[in-house]
């Protein structure tokens, strides 16, 4: 069924950029909070209002860290509205939106200790133009290395890069990776390299009895594998739509 | 210092319950004082095989609900003053076990035995995870065919993420019982090969029981195999495995490997 449109008018997108202001939290985090809660009792409503981007590429932060640290942050009325640096990894729905391309401004002066600055009072240094305009490179993690075997019934997902098994990969397990997949053991469950769409993504194995492949959504059961191959050291890359292997010695 | 030891294996009808009481009653003859606790809830088996299925009065979800002390519901073994049983209750589930009431009988236990020995249901559910979760070692119990490699690979993680001992960001120590072994079928690829599933679940060896028909018949006499004929290929196998647990270094010996050619076709009728 196709809906029909009385109004033909299009929509209008536009874009705009809008100055927010960056925390950076540094670890302990709980240390860090209270310094910020120091922060507010001497400027309530210094964040009231104002849209506030989480920096996290300095950060070792999980998923449930980050979660709870957003919480606190609402805790305090300082309303996040997009997360800078982050690894895809550590998002999940509900979350504020990743946000990359930043372009650094000048500081935001704090209120010092002395002045006690009306509520919502809101520093008018704060909107001084653009001057730099180099993009900021965000730190990204590119590899992980997993020093045991992956056992079935586990799965390894690392959209950010390549991951290496220094061990055996069970049937009934998987490893995703948005880039390459190196196992230095036998691969007899299911890699999935490039997930993320990287076509140069590659499979490297020890010895191959895997139960599926794919490269960049293109993939292969083990049914579908040239015989002579199982058991074998192998390399499997994508050419168009399939995928090619070849034995490596 | 007490140790608990988990017989897991995720498959059932590996020989979870035979090893636990072959082994439970292995370790008492060592005159260390063991206990072999049921956490099969509704499908109690532990007591059938250690013969004691006509004592049992309280239960192990009796002494979690409060309803009974531990004293009471530990049956000492006839035979071994050194062995006891703490049985499941049959008329109950395995929702029955909370795991704060399993955490109080451990640490009960630990205060009176040297080994608890705890026998897991199959699955990976809650009697299984809970029966795991305060394990120091684990023997993982596997039959030499694929669907049984392949659960027991999958309870080894578990074993690395949902025990106290890996939370705490230790590891339990794990030990590999390969059950129902028949030379003569693995040779002729009826079978894994001993070294193919220590290659896939890249754990030690504890011990390899033969297929026996010895077991069968201590299990219906309500004796761990152990009690019943410790001359039999597979107690003698198991009083290894349980010496190796404890600590001692015992020379491996795959059975029926040793066999000249007459032995051999000998055995292959046997079979």
């Amino acid at each position: 069924m196709t809906k029909v449109l009385t109004d033909t008018r299009s929509i209008r997108i536009k874009g705009r950029s809008f100055l927010a202001l960056v925390l950076s939290p540094e670890p302990p985090l709980d240390a860090w909070l209270t310094r910020l809660d120091d922060l507010a009792s001497r400027s309530a409503g210094f964040f009231l209002g104002r849209p506030v981007v989480l920096d996290v590429a300095d950060l070792e932060i999980d998923r449930a860290g980050l979660k709870k640290l957003i919480d606190e942050l609402g805790q305090r009325n300082v309303r996040i509205m997009g997360i800078e640096g982050g690894r895809p990894s550590l998002f999940e729905p509900g979350m504020p939106p990743a946000m990359k391309g930043g372009r650094p401004a000048p500081d935001i002066e704090i209120p010092a200790e002395t002045t006690a600055e009306p509520v919502g009072a809101a520093p008018a240094k704060a909107a001084v133009p653009i001057v730099q305009v180099e993009p900021q490179a965000t730190r990204a993690i590119s590899s992980i290395v997993i020093r045991e075997p992956v056992r079935s019934g586990q799965s390894v997902i690392f959209p950010e890069g390549d991951v290496t098994v220094v061990g055996s990969v069970a049937s009934g397990a998987e490893i995703i990776a948005g880039g390459s997949v190196h196992i230095y053991g036998t691969l007899r469950g299911r890699a999935l390299a490039g997930s993320v769409g990287n076509a140069s993504a590659r499979i490297f194995c020890r010895r191959l009895e895997a139960e599926l492949l794919a490269i960049d959504g293109v993939y292969k059961t083990a049914e579908d594998m040239a015989p002579n191959l199982r058991g074998q050291a192998v390399q499997l890359w994508l050419e168009g739509d399939s995928i090619m292997a070849e034995r490596l010695n | 210092m007490a140790k608990v030891i988990v017989v897991t294996s995720g498959k059932g009808g590996v020989g979870k319950t035979t090893s636990t009481a072959a082994l439970g009653a292995a370790l008492a003859q060592r005159n260390e004082k063991t206990v072999v606790v049921d956490f099969d809830v509704g499908l109690r088996n532990l007591d059938l095989v250690m013969g004691a299925e006509r004592r049992v009065v309280y239960d192990l979800v009796n002494v979690i609900q409060g309803d009974a002390k531990l004293p009471q519901a530990l049956i000492r073994d006839k035979r071994l003053d050194t062995l006891f049983l703490l049985p499941a209750s049959q008329t109950r589930d395995k929702d029955s076990l909370t795991p704060e009431g399993v955490e109080k009988v451990m640490a009960e236990l630990k205060k009176h035995f040297d080994w608890i020995i705890c026998d897991s249901p199959a699955g990976i559910e809650r009697g299984a995870t809970l029966a795991m979760r305060h394990a120091d070692i684990a023997v993982i119990v596997t039959n030499p065919e694929v669907s049984s490699v392949r659960d027991s690979d999958r309870i080894i993680g578990l074993l690395d993420a949902k025990t106290e001992r890996a939370e705490r960001g230790e590891r339990v120590e794990k030990h590999l019982l390969l059950t129902r072994y028949d030379q003569a079928r693995a040779e002729r690829g009826d079978m894994l090969k001993v070294d193919d599933v220590l290659e896939i679940l890249s754990i030690p060896l504890v011990g390899i029981v033969p297929e026996s028909t010895d077991v069968l018949k201590a299990s219906n006499l309500g004796a761990p195999v152990t009690l019943a004929d410790s001359k039999s290929a597979p107690a003698l196998a198991y009083l290894d495995a349980a010496r190796r647990i404890a600590g001692e270094t015992v020379p491996m010996t795959i059975p029926g490997e040793k066999r000249g050619f007459l032995g051999k076709l000998f055995g292959r009728r046997a079979a």
